[in-house]
């Protein structure tokens, strides 16, 4: 993240929640230097020279955290780049991402991890982690030099985009872990079962006449790498799950002691393949699909359970030219680091599925799978904070977007709940335009 | 209706306002003179991103007897081969002032995106393997001048499910139209979760003896390299209509082109129970109903003096009014 100065600000009144640090209450959240140094009694913190918030009737939560967003960074920054798409966590509330290695060319060697975190210092708006790809170049034959990988900073690997398809591959990339360490997160899907698939395999796609993935694509290939992983003792982290066989058979491998963690999309969380009958690949055509009802259903116990661990974004940027051709030639992916929090909000906290708290801890578990530390509301903390206002509605889209890409899955949605200001690595990362600070007291 | 993207869009009632409008073709085209002036001076593309013989041969003839301009551009040899993109191609088109656009692609939705690009009226003449309204709707018509009426009629769709748009737009037109619709073929090709679009599913032909009408799908040799059949031999010995299979009192259909000796046997093409060259005949007059149904009615650019002008003459001899 690009180096600036610790932020000096107080949060007056806010309502602060981070369940896992069991902090429920009204508070002046005191910024000093980047570092949460107080909870104080609300409107008993001194100004002092600090920015004063006026946070009455506002959220503050511990900045989320995304394991799985496409930077795009080199080789595609007409979709995005590690500026804009940084800014657009920092929109979304987010302190910190973890950027995937499908770029190109694909982040393969050490020189690539060092030359991605230098231009993040240079340019990002929130500290960015990268990983590194677990095959060279993604071609599923050679496992990557890991262990240099990992002095260069690598935070872990994943081939994601594309499934690890040989099981010896990802034995060997297993074994190797136990010299270098770093979580491999996988992309759960076989290729021969999906085919030239373009959504789910369902009524739907019969009544369309598009060629399915089938929920088993995915559920089958977790089962095989979670056999793998349990037994070379290997760390790994299932990303997208989609399914209710995949959330099934991740449940079973932790139930057998399986060092196993798992993620979700908002959009996997909150749509079904029956938006597909619009035929609009902006919004609806990404890989894994949506599913089913039941699969919604699952995604939300799992969650729930704990069987999930975070959601992640898989935040996909495409070009408005690689999404306005027909469903089948369209471009896999959407983004969202803008909108999770406000769309999982509206479409599940206020109908009472989910609750705020839960959410809250899921939005920022992405951390700790990959051995990183949780943000966290907690005095002495660095500040990680993510204040919203649960009460405005907005329309996305409607001012643009941070993202350098449009296809946004929620694209000309109302929502409820919004993302104020961000507060990221000890730094104010963002703040809505239209969002009017108060004056130092 | 603005434009036909797909069966699933029509009504009965619309439906059996293009059918009645084609009856009524059906009737001009006995006359010696054969066209009639309704598109006089309107301009109807079509465009094809497929290989067609029937659908194009029949869209552009029907634009034709209904005096309109015909620009027919093909996929092959056409800026298409030069990488334009389709919202490039129709944004070209469109500076023709097309009164309509028959587009025919290989991906499911294009007419759909289409009818968003344009003003002109979008006819859906395929989309993948999505919908082919244009063939369900003459499909529909051979069949009501056969029996009247499709109401409780049983009607099989037999062969390749999975890849037809045919059998996707029939289905839910033969419903419509009150038919009762199985579909059967090899469980490789039948889509799963298609009996939710209210059809019952068989997997082999034991029971065909119930149908009224046996609609039969083309078999493509390709199926077989993807290991959907085995084998033509073994799809012919288990799906195949022959004259064993297909009762006296069965219709028997084919959107064509057939593949003689795969899905049907050369002596059930010829039978008098089938009604393939019928099919081929309505393609013409329910097209040119398409075309009357999207256009005669809306409305038109304010007419220059001279074209109103022309309009006014006397009708000529030899044309209905």
């Amino acid at each position: 993240m690009r180096s600036g100065e610790g932020a000096d600000v107080i949060l007056r009144g806010a309502t602060v929640l981070d369940p896992v640090a069991g902090i429920d209450g009204f508070y002046d959240v005191v910024i000093r230097d980047g570092r949460i140094v107080e909870l104080a009694a609300p409107g008993s913190a001194d100004g002092d020279g600090a920015e004063v918030v006026d946070a009455e009737g506002l959220h503050a939560f511990p900045g989320f955290f995304d394991p799985h967003v496409h930077l795009r960074t080199p080789g595609q920054e007409y979709k995005e780049d590690i500026e804009t798409g940084t800014r657009a966590a920092a929109a979304g509330g987010y302190c910190g991402v973890l950027a995937m290695a499908n770029t190109e060319p694909a982040v393969s060697t050490a020189a690539d991890v060092e030359s991605l975190r230098e231009r993040a210092r240079a340019e990002a708006s929130v500290p960015v982690g990268f990983l590194a790809t677990v095959t060279r170049g993604m071609g599923g034959e050679e496992l990557t030099e890991m262990a240099e990988l990992r002095d260069a900073g690598a935070v872990g690997f994943s081939d994601d985009g594309l499934p690890i398809r040989s099981a010896r591959i990802l034995r060997r990339a297993l074994q190797y872990q136990r010299l270098c360490g770093g979580v491999i997160a996988l992309h759960e899907e076989d290729p021969g079962l999906s085919g030239d698939g373009a959504m789910h395999e369902g009524p739907v796609s019969a009544a369309l006449g598009l060629a399915g993935i089938p929920s088993v694509s995915e559920s089958t290939t977790i089962a095989r790498d979670a056999a793998l992983a349990g037994y070379e003792e290997g760390r790994i982290h299932v990303q997208h799950l989609s399914a209710v066989e995949s959330v099934d058979a991740v449940r079973a491998a932790k139930a057998a002691g399986v060092k196993i963690s798992a993620e979700a999309t908002p959009h996997h969380l909150c749509l079904t393949d029956e938006e597909v009958r619009s035929l609009d690949p902006r919004r609806f055509k990404m890989n894994p699909p949506l599913r089913a009802e039941a699969d919604r259903q699952a995604l939300i116990e799992g969650l729930r359970d704990g069987t999930i661990e975070c959601i992640a974004t898989d935040h996909a940027p495409h070009t408005t030219e690689e999404k306005e051709v027909p469903f089948e030639q369209a471009a896999m992916g959407v983004t969202g680091l803008e909108t999770a929090f406000a769309a999982i909000h509206t479409d599940l906290v206020l109908p009472g599925v989910l609750d705020l708290s839960l959410v809250i801890e899921r939005m920022a578990g992405g951390a700790e799978p990959f051995g990183l530390e949780r943000p966290s509301l907690a005095p002495a903390s660095e500040a990680n904070v993510a204040l919203c206002d649960l009460d405005a509605e907005w329309t996305v889209g409607e001012g643009g977007y941070e993202s350098r890409s449009q296809n946004s899955w929620c694209a000309g949605r109302k929502l409820t709940g919004r993302v104020l200001m961000t507060i990221a690595g000890g730094q104010v990362a963002y703040r809505l335009r239209s969002f009017s600070l108060g004056v130092a007291a | 209706m603005k434009h036909l993207l797909g069966v699933d869009q029509l009504s009965r009632e619309e439906i059996e306002a293009i059918l009645d409008r084609a009856e009524s073709f059906a009737e001009v085209g006995r006359r010696d003179i054969k066209k009639v002036p309704t598109l006089r001076g309107r301009t109807v593309v079509s465009l094809f991103y497929e290989s067609s013989t029937r659908t194009s041969s029949s869209f552009e003839l029907a634009a034709k007897r209904l005096s309109a301009d015909l620009v027919s551009v093909k996929a092959a040899g056409s800026s298409v081969d030069k990488g334009e993109s389709l919202k490039d191609t129709i944004a070209t088109l469109s500076a023709y002032d097309p009164a309509a656009i028959v587009i025919r692609h290989p991906y499911a939705g294009a007419a759909q995106l289409v009818a968003g690009w344009t003003e002109a009226a979008v006819v859906n003449a395929g989309d993948g393997k999505h919908e082919h309204p244009s063939q369900a709707l003459l499909d529909v018509f051979t069949l009501r001048r056969r029996l009247d009426s499709l109401e409780g009629k049983r009607i099989w769709i037999v062969g390749d499910v999975l890849h037809s748009r045919v059998a996707r737009s029939n289905l839910i037109a033969f419903r419509e139209m009150g038919a009762e619709v199985t579909v059967c073929g090899p469980p490789t090709l039948i889509p799963r979760g298609i009996e939710e679009l209210g059809c019952d599913v068989a997997y082999s032909l034991d029971r065909l003896e119930e149908a009224d009408v046996v609609y039969a799908l083309r078999m493509q040799r390709e199926r077989m390299r993807e290991s959907f059949v085995p084998s033509l031999r073994e799809y012919a010995t288990h799906f195949q209509i022959d004259s064993r299979r297909l009762g006296p009192r069965q219709l028997l259909m084919h959107p064509g082109p057939v593949n003689r000796g795969v899905e049907l046997s050369a002596e059930a093409i010829d039978s008098p129970q089938s009604l393939i060259a019928e099919q081929v005949a309505a393609g013409l007059v329910v097209r040119m109903a398409i075309l009357y149904e999207l256009l005669a009615g809306s409305e038109r650019p304010a007419p220059v003096e001279g074209d109103d002008a022309e309009r006014q003459s006397p009708t000529p001899i030899g044309q209905p009014a």
